[in-house]
């Protein structure tokens, strides 16, 4: 496209991470397979990353990597930044381009309310600056479209700036046929581009600020944010140095299309560079692209070099001018003029707010409200089984964390295709807590669920005869069986073996297919051995 | 009926003295006759008849919708016209069919205007000659009338006659040559320099460039965005007056576009006294180039104004000197950025070249822009540059600037409407204009008109008086911002005061065969 492109800028300030303390940056051959895997990896052998790190091939540790990055939001509106076109997905080609879309001479931009209101509130919502007066300039070019020790994450990522921009067309390349073929859908769809300055230093601190990003553009509805449909576009930029020595030449790597992806490129590039001037190469200041099926950078080799872009400012827009509580003008049409105050005030919660009201309400683990917000759909599956069930939340968090979600993880599943509902959960969780079954029947229950034949949790109990045993006198008797089969281990525990005990327990369990309570087996054997 | 003023006309149409559709074949056949002078690049006879026809149909049911109904007029061939081509007189979009009417286009067929055709220009308006455009150059009607031919003959040095002939100025020298020439009664130009204004001072017009926010651009291809307006050129004043009230007004399609009412209809009072008026004068107009005809009349204007009691007054625009060459830079900046949306993929002209998208860009603008248009891109995009943009620029803004503020102190100091000359001299043959080339041409013509751009003021060129050579000689008035009434309101008492006298073009209508053999444009049917 020829056409001249327009920006909007509104510069930030510091954005802070809501990241959990003390966690470490490690590299790992391949990245953590799910973000909850992270986050439980983290809390429970939080020494682990350390260790890796200290596992590092020799030389590496004087390196430090730099990481900036500019991410491309598109913003969730029904019509363009500029013209009244439709915006969706995966419409047929070209078919949702108006006459300034496919800039017809005499065409004049007319800025979208939506586009600068999302702008705006997203600004808010990152603790931005917004700048009252903005002016919009046009951007011309010809397109036919760390490994390191051990550092903490640094807890706040900088946003250098937030501002509006056009989105391009879609240029597809025949090279068979040596033909281009230009889909201008997309032209002109509002983007926000959100500029965070280099503070991270590896693939997955990139990665959690981009999917921080994505949960507050989502719970904003500023942006859908979806990497898949390009509605997130990552760009990263990495450079390699000696901590102590001026930054290194970066380059720039594109094509990020999904978190994890994003991650693995990162530390590669890092990984890359490093072994490029360990061996006496030299680093170009180029643009690389990520092959997710190599998983390798590569250079795109500009073949121009740098471009000018030889902005100016855009002569068909009067400079945007935003008014707050204080410099409302009276009488305004409030049609006519964007009131930041206004604004403000309809900002909905922020997934931080969220974690904390997560961690207050249940008394979870920061880490687990990580877990819980960043898996898609998890949240609201957890706050479903808790309404349903007498179950402490703490027992809630445990199994939604560790039992659905593994299982969920194991088979590559959606929250939202898992065989076993929250109302299942819940009553599960009530067999539970009631103590009509085991948590080792719980888990089988649970098993038995997700085959999805449609049994409820307590015709599966009755069916497999899960309850506990609760008959004193039944299990009197099985308990003198078991002493009576195994004098030895009753030796043991007389002989004060602390451990012979938990072996008994485990027999008498065994023996009733571990329908009984071991806590009541074990008071039983203590009655029995006079202990 | 055809050398009528559009209000005439109008009111003839409303008596029923006249139908729409014998006044659209009046045109049309006079279109045809004046051929030669290549006024039209597009003549929309199926439409216009068609248009005819419906306003017939209204006037017939009582419901005329005002003034312009049934009224004949023509647009520059850079404006959109649904479903008329619209060349911008440029290789780049011939056979370029607009899907959207420009809002002042559509505004005027609301209205009930007939659309005879889409008139000649400068390719994409860079000019001030009418002479670059890829359908050649347009003639000026003034060398085939009476007045000047008669003074020809006493002129003994005066050679071939009819090789001899004016341009009409430029770049909305098309629509200038059809108003004079009476095919239609008010037409549509676009002034970004003077591209109105210079046109309508040798053509003997009125020449209206509104305040930049008055008018809708939308549609109008761009030259220069931040100093584009449409233009208006009519016969007189009240007619220019009539067309501005359709055109004017807010248009959510341009955002430049001010909000503020306008009063409707654009009426003009008849003023009776000028006492209260203050005239400014501004001495950086007196420059040695002008003729000293156009001193002469400029000078008695004043006194005139004097003579009926206004006060005339002396006054400075102490960047005038600078303005040239300031517009030089933002206009080829704009213009780079502007053209850079011809890139042959979406509309208008496609090279053969397909090696690469590159190659198919440079040759498909290389075939498609003349010399003049490729030498502005060029030199604005040097201006754009990341090392230039501060030393030409942006200075170049700062200047604008300055120029701007230079008028709001004069306006500030009191007065009401600036006098000053439209061109320097009356209109001059072709084969003279051309031996200069476009950006000198530019440069000399625009440089009492494009201050006026820079600034966003209003500004008409009034035509006062014929030349020793009978030839028409425009004066300009320049009002505040946004008070284009009161600057229309006093060129009307002035051009009641100079009486300027009506093109006599009885002799081109007889002889034009005559003219027709001479030009060997044997293709024009003249049998009407």
């Amino acid at each position: 496209m020829a056409a001249p492109m327009l920006r909007w800028g509104c510069r930030g300030r510091r954005w802070a991470f809501a990241r959990v303390d003390g966690g470490s940056c490690h590299r790992r051959g391949a990245p953590t397979g799910s973000t909850s895997n992270q986050i439980r990896g983290e809390s429970s052998v939080a020494q682990q990353p350390l260790h890796t790190a200290q596992k590092t091939r020799k030389g590496e540790h004087k390196w430090a990597a730099v990481v900036g990055l500019e991410i491309h939001a598109q913003i969730s509106s029904n019509s363009k930044l500029f013209s009244g076109s439709q915006v969706r997905f995966s419409a047929p080609p070209n078919s949702l381009v108006s006459f300034f879309d496919a800039s017809l001479p005499g065409t004049l931009p007319v800025l979208n309310r939506r586009c600068v209101e999302a702008a705006v509130m997203t600004g808010l919502a990152l603790n931005c600056h917004i700048n009252k007066k903005s002016l919009f300039d046009r951007k011309h070019y010809f397109y036919a479209d760390l490994p390191k020790q051990s550092q903490v994450i640094p807890k706040t990522v900088r946003i250098k700036q937030i501002q509006l921009e056009q989105d391009s067309g879609k240029s597809l390349h025949d090279n068979l046929r040596s033909q281009t073929l230009i889909d201008l859908n997309r032209a002109g769809v509002g983007l926000l581009e959100v500029v965070l300055e280099p503070d991270m230093s590896c693939g997955e601190e990139a990665a959690t600020a981009v999917r921080e990003l994505q949960l507050i553009l989502q719970a904003l509805g500023t942006s859908q944010a979806n990497m898949a449909e390009g509605q997130l576009r990552v760009d990263a930029n990495i450079s390699v140095h000696h901590p102590g020595e001026p930054l290194g030449v970066r380059t720039e790597v594109k094509n990020l299309n999904s978190i994890r992806f994003l991650a693995k490129a990162i530390d590669y590039e890092i990984q890359r560079q490093i072994n490029e001037l360990e061996n006496g190469g030299e680093i170009l200041n180029e643009t690389r692209s990520f092959h997710h099926k190599l998983g390798c950078t590569m250079s795109m080799r500009d073949k121009e070099g740098k471009q000018d872009y030889r902005f100016m400012p855009e002569p068909n827009l009067p400079p945007l001018v935003l008014y707050d509580a204080t410099s409302l003008p009276a009488g305004a049409d409030p049609q006519q003029v964007i009131n930041i105050d206004q604004i403000r005030e309809t900002l909905p919660e922020l997934p931080s707010v969220t974690r904390e009201k997560l961690v207050q309400q249940y008394g979870m683990l920061l880490e687990h409200s990580f877990t819980l917000l960043n898996e898609v759909g998890l949240l609201e599956f957890f706050q479903n089984v808790i309404k349903e069930t007498r179950a402490e939340p703490k027992k809630v968090t445990s199994w939604v964390l560790n039992t659905f979600l593994g299982y969920l993880k194991q088979q590559n599943l959606a929250v939202s295709e898992s065989p076993v509902t929250p109302s299942a959960l819940a009553e599960l969780l009530d067999l539970l807590d009631s103590r009509t079954i085991s948590s080792s029947a719980a888990k089988q229950v649970f098993e038995e669920l997700w085959k999805r034949e449609g049994k409820t949790p307590g015709q599966i109990v009755s069916e497999k005869q899960l309850e506990l045993m609760q008959d004193q006198g039944a299990l009197e008797q099985l308990c003198h069986s078991v002493m009576e089969a195994h004098p030895q281990v009753v030796m043991d525990v007389k002989n004060r073996n602390p451990r012979a005990i938990n072996k008994l327990i485990g027999l008498v369990r065994k023996a009733t297919q571990s329908r009984a309570d071991p806590v009541m087996i074990k008071e039983i054997l203590e009655k029995k051995l006079s202990l | 009926m055809l050398g009528r003023s559009l209000r005439e006309v109008s009111a003839a149409l409303k008596q029923g003295q006249i139908t729409p559709t014998e006044l659209c074949q009046k045109c049309l056949s006079l279109i045809k006759k004046t051929k030669f002078l290549n006024a039209y690049i597009t003549v929309s006879e199926e439409v216009a008849l068609k248009q005819a026809e419906e306003s017939e149909k209204r006037y017939k049911n009582g419901q005329s919708l005002g003034d312009l109904d049934g009224i004949p007029i023509a647009v520059k061939d850079n404006f959109s016209t649904s479903g008329i081509e619209t060349t911008c007189a440029s290789n780049m979009l011939k056979g370029y069919i607009p899907p959207y009417n420009a809002t002042v286009v559509q505004k005027l067929l609301d209205q009930g205007a007939l659309l005879m055709g889409k008139t000649n220009l400068d390719e994409f308006a860079m000019g001030s000659g009418s002479t670059d455009g890829v359908f050649g150059p347009v003639k000026n009607p003034w060398s085939y009338s009476k007045q000047y031919r008669e003074k020809r003959k006493q002129n003994p040095h005066s050679e071939n006659e009819d090789s001899d002939w004016l341009i009409t100025g430029g770049s909305s020298g098309g629509s200038a040559a059809a108003v004079s020439a009476f095919t239609c009664y008010a037409a549509l130009g676009s002034d970004t320099g003077g591209s109105t204004r210079n046109p309508a001072a040798h053509c003997g017009l009125v020449g209206f460039k509104p305040s930049y926010g008055l008018v809708s651009r939308h549609g109008l291809i761009p030259l220069v965005n931040s100093m584009d307006v449409p233009g208006i050129l009519t016969r007189c004043v009240n007619d220019a007056a009539i067309v501005l009230g359709a055109l004017a007004g807010p248009d959510p399609r341009d955002s430049t576009t001010v909000h503020e009412p306008i009063s409707k209809p654009f009426m003009l009072p008849s003023l009776a006294d000028v006492s209260k008026l203050c005239i400014g004068i501004p001495k950086e107009y007196l420059v040695p180039e002008l003729s000293s005809e156009v001193q002469s009349l400029w000078s008695k204007a004043a006194d005139l104004f004097e003579s009926e009691g206004a006060k005339v007054i002396e006054v400075s625009l102490p960047h005038t000197s600078y303005s040239i060459v300031c517009y030089h830079v933002l206009c080829t900046s704009e213009v780079a950025s502007n053209m850079a949306r011809f890139d042959g993929l979406q509309y208008g002209h496609r090279c053969d070249i397909d090696v690469s998208t590159e190659a198919m860009y440079a040759a498909t603008r290389r075939e498609g822009f003349n010399d003049v248009v490729r030498g502005r891109i060029l030199s604005g995009n040097f201006f754009l540059l990341k090392e230039n943009y501060e030393n030409y620029f942006v200075k170049a803004q700062k200047v604008r600037r300055l120029i701007a503020n230079d008028f709001v102190n004069a306006f500030n100091s009191g007065v009401d409407v600036l006098l000053t000359p439209t061109t320097l001299s009356e209109a001059v043959p072709y084969l003279e204009f051309i031996k200069e080339d476009n950006r000198t041409r530019s440069a000399q013509d625009d440089i009492f008109t494009q201050a006026v751009n820079m600034a966003g003021l209003p500004a008409v060129s009034i035509p006062v008086a014929l030349s020793n050579q009978g030839l028409p000689i425009g004066l300009q008035f320049i009002g505040r911002a946004f008070c284009d009434q009161q600057l229309l309101t006093v060129a009307k008492w002035f051009e009641k005061q100079v009486q300027f006298p009506v093109i006599q073009l009885q002799e081109l209508m007889d002889d034009c065969s005559a003219v027709l053999e001479n030009e060997k444009l044997a293709s024009v049917s003249l049998k009407q």
